[in-house]
C-alpha cells in the first residue's frame, strides 16, 4: 500500500511539473471552455426573468452559482479520452506501459489527478472574475463544502473508469467514434451539463438517477450550491462510490479480454 | 512461480503466434463484397520455435525483417499471448504479466518512450523508482552507476526534448535498467545511432552483463553488435529456427567460401585463374574462393605467383547471414 501511495505521489508530482510548464496553454484552454457555460447562463437567466424571476427554483443568482461551479466540475471531468487509445496502441506507448509492474490505469489516474491539482489552482482566479461579473448567490455550509471537495474527485474517478471502458473498445475495432459520440450525447443531457437536472421533466430526472452521468457532473455542483439535503449529500457520495466500483469492476473484466487481443503492432 | 537455480532462464517450447489479418481486393465491388463476406488470412509470425537460454548468456537473435524476432520477444515479455506452445522466463509464464516477473525483466525497443518529454530525465527516473518500488539508497547507487557507465552526467538535468536521438536512447536504456533486471530483451538497441554511440552502447551492454550476470537476448541488424557481444546466435526465418549455436559455428556451417587478400610484387599477373576477383587496389587483390578448395588454392598461389603478402579471411558475418537466408529460400 505504501508503495502505491509513493507511486501516486511521484506521478502526480511529475504531472504537476509538466502542466505548470504549460501553464499559459492550460489557462487559454480553461478560458476557452468558459464560453459554453456563459451561453447556458445567459439563456437560462433570460428564461428565469421572463417567468417572473425563477425556473424550477433557480433564479439568476442560483444559475450564476451553478454555471460558475460548472467550470471547475467540467475541468475535473476531463480524463484520458477514448480517442487516445488508438494512438496509444499504434504508437507503441501501450507496450511501454504494459512492461511496468503496475496497471496502466494507476498511471492515468495519477497523471490526470496531478493535472487536476494544477487546474484547481488556475481555476480560482477565473472563478473570482466570473463571480464579480455574474454575482452568484452561494452560501454553502461546511458540510456542503466538504462533500463538494470529495465529490469532484469522485466525479473524476467515475468518468475515468467509464471513459477507460469506452476506450477499450479500440482493442476490438478502430472505428469507434460513432459509439463515443452516442455516449457523449446521452451524457450531455443526463449529467446536468446542459442545464440543471431540476429543469428537466420528472421522468428524465428519474432516468438520470440510474446512469453514472449525473454523479459526475450535476451532483457535485448541486452539493455546493445548496440544492441538496444533508441526507442527499451523503447518499450522493455513497452512490458515487458504487459507480466507481462498478466502473472499476467492468474495466478489470474487459481489460483482461482486451489484452488477449492486443497485437502490439509497431513497437 | 520462481526459477530453480539450475534451470535455464528462458525456456521456449514449440512457441507459435498466428495473426488473423482481414484482406480484400482493391476496388468498390470488392469493398462491398467484403461487407457480407469477410476474408481473413492467417499469418504465422512464429511457427513452432524452441530454444533455451542459460543464466548469464548473451544470445543474438537474428533474422530478416518479418522473420518473427520481435513477435517472439513480445511473447517472452508478456506483451503478446502465444497462439500455441509455451514460453517460460525465470520460471514465469510471461503472458500472465505477474508484477514479480515484470520487476525482473526489461525490453528495450527502438521507440520505447518512458521518459517525460518536457522534464529532465532525472524526474522520469524518480517515477520509475516509484513504479518498481526501489529502495531509495539502492536506486540512487544504480542510477549514478548507469549514468557514469553511459557518460551522461551532464545531460540528465536537461529536458528530454533537448536531447539528441542517441542521448535519448542512452536515457531510455538507463530507465530500462534502473530496477536491475535479470533478463534483458534488447530489440535493435543501436538502431539509428552513429558508429561511436553504437560502440559505446555495445560496451555498456557487455559491462552490464559482466557486472550483474544478467541474461541478454539481443536482436540487431548491425552485425557488429552481434559479433561484439554474442558467442551464441539463434537465426530465425519465416517464424522457424534455422540455426542455434556458436557464432563461429554459423560461419563454419553456412559460409561456402573464404576471402583471400593477396599482395603481389609486380603487375601483369592474372589471378582470375585462382578465384573470383572481387576487389583490386593497386597490387592488392581480394579473391573469393570455395571454402573446400582454400588450402589447395593458397598453396598454388604461393607457388605460382610473386606473393608479398597473403591473408585468408572468413567472409563478413553479414554475407554469411545472407547466405543462410538464401539457402532457406532455395
Amino acid at each position: 500500500m505504501w508503495g502505491l501511495l509513493d507511486f501516486y505521489r511521484s506521478a502526480m508530482k511529475q504531472s504537476m511539473l509538466t502542466q505548470f510548464q504549460y501553464r499559459a496553454a492550460n489557462y487559454f484552454y480553461m478560458i476557452g471552455m468558459i464560453a459554453e457555460p456563459i451561453i447556458y447562463l445567459s439563456v437560462w437567466s433570460v428564461v428565469a426573468t421572463a417567468q417572473g424571476g425563477t425556473v424550477a427554483g433557480y433564479d439568476a443568482g442560483a444559475f450564476a452559482a451553478y454555471y460558475i461551479v460548472w467550470t471547475l466540475v467540467r475541468n475535473m471531468n476531463i480524463v484520458f479520452t477514448p480517442y487516445g487509445w488508438e494512438e496509444r496502441i499504434r504508437s507503441g506507448e501501450l507496450s511501454g506501459l504494459l512492461l511496468r509492474p503496475l496497471h496502466p490505469l494507476h498511471y492515468d489516474i495519477a497523471f490526470f489527478a496531478g493535472w487536476k491539482v494544477v487546474v484547481i489552482v488556475l481555476w480560482l482566479p477565473i472563478a473570482a472574475i466570473l463571480a464579480w461579473l455574474f454575482q452568484p448567490v452561494l452560501a454553502p455550509t461546511w458540510l456542503e463544502v466538504a462533500v463538494f471537495a470529495v465529490a469532484i474527485w469522485g466525479a473524476f474517478l467515475i468518468r475515468m473508469m467509464f471513459l477507460w471502458l469506452l476506450g477499450l473498445i479500440s482493442f476490438w475495432t478502430t472505428r469507434v467514434a460513432a459509439i463515443y459520440e452516442l455516449f457523449f450525447s446521452v451524457e450531455l443531457f443526463l449529467s446536468g451539463r446542459i442545464a440543471p437536472l431540476a429543469l428537466f421533466p420528472d421522468w428524465v430526472q428519474a432516468l438520470a438517477d440510474w446512469f453514472p452521468f449525473r454523479w459526475t457532473f450535476g451532483f457535485p455542483i448541486e452539493a455546493l450550491i445548496g440544492q441538496l439535503s444533508p441526507m442527499a449529500l451523503i447518499t450522493g457520495l455513497a452512490i458515487q462510490a458504487c459507480w466507481i466500483l462498478v466502473g472499476l469492476g467492468l474495466v478489470m473484466i474487459v481489460w483482461q479480454r482486451a489484452l488477449r487481443r492486443y497485437t502490439a503492432v509497431g513497437n | 512461480m520462481s526459477l530453480q537455480t539450475d534451470q535455464p532462464v528462458v525456456v521456449v517450447n514449440n512457441l507459435s503466434k498466428t495473426y488473423e489479418v482481414p484482406e480484400r481486393d482493391a476496388g468498390l465491388l470488392a469493398a462491398l463484397r467484403s461487407l457480407v463476406h469477410r476474408r481473413v488470412r492467417s499469418i504465422h509470425a512464429v511457427a513452432g520455435v524452441s530454444f533455451t537460454i542459460q543464466a548469464g548468456e548473451i544470445v543474438g537473435f537474428l533474422g530478416p525483417n518479418g522473420a518473427g524476432k520481435t513477435t517472439t520477444l513480445k511473447m517472452l515479455t508478456g506483451l503478446l499471448h502465444p497462439t500455441g506452445g509455451e514460453a517460460r522466463v525465470l520460471g514465469y509464464l510471461p503472458a500472465r504479466r505477474e508484477p514479480a516477473f515484470l520487476r525482473q525483466i526489461t525490453l528495450v525497443m527502438g521507440n520505447r518512450n518512458q521518459l517525460q518529454w518536457d522534464l529532465p530525465a532525472l524526474d522520469s527516473f524518480e517515477l520509475i523508482r516509484a513504479i518498481y518500488r526501489l529502495p531509495i539508497a539502492g536506486f540512487r547507487s544504480t542510477r549514478d552507476e548507469l549514468i557514469e557507465l553511459l557518460e551522461v552526467g551532464d545531460l540528465v538535468k536537461k529536458p528530454v526534448r533537448n536531447l539528441s536521438l542517441g542521448e535519448r536512447m542512452k536515457m531510455e536504456i538507463i530507465g530500462a535498467l534502473l530496477h536491475r533486471p535479470k533478463v534483458l530483451f534488447l530489440d535493435e538497441p543501436t538502431l539509428g545511432l552513429d558508429v561511436t554511440m553504437q560502440r559505446r552502447i555495445r560496451a555498456f551492454i557487455a559491462e552490464y552483463n559482466r557486472r550483474t550476470g544478467a541474461t541478454v537476448m539481443l536482436t540487431s541488424h548491425y552485425m557488429a553488435d552481434v559479433e561484439a557481444l554474442c558467442r551464441r546466435v539463434i537465426v530465425i526465418h519465416h517464424g522457424r529456427v534455422l540455426f542455434d549455436g556458436q557464432l563461429s559455428g554459423l560461419v563454419e556451417q553456412f559460409a561456402a567460401y573464404r576471402t583471400l587478400v593477396v599482395t603481389l610484387a609486380e603487375h601483369g599477373i592474372d589471378l582470375a585463374a585462382f578465384g573470383e576477383v572481387i576487389a583490386r587496389d593497386g597490387l592488392r587483390y581480394t579473391l573469393r574462393i570455395p571454402k573446400a578448395a582454400a588450402p589447395l588454392i593458397t598453396a598454388r598461389l604461393l607457388a605460382e605467383a610473386p606473393v608479398v603478402d597473403l591473408v585468408v579471411e572468413e567472409p563478413p558475418i553479414d554475407d554469411v547471414i545472407e547466405q543462410v537466408f538464401a539457402v532457406e529460400a532455395a
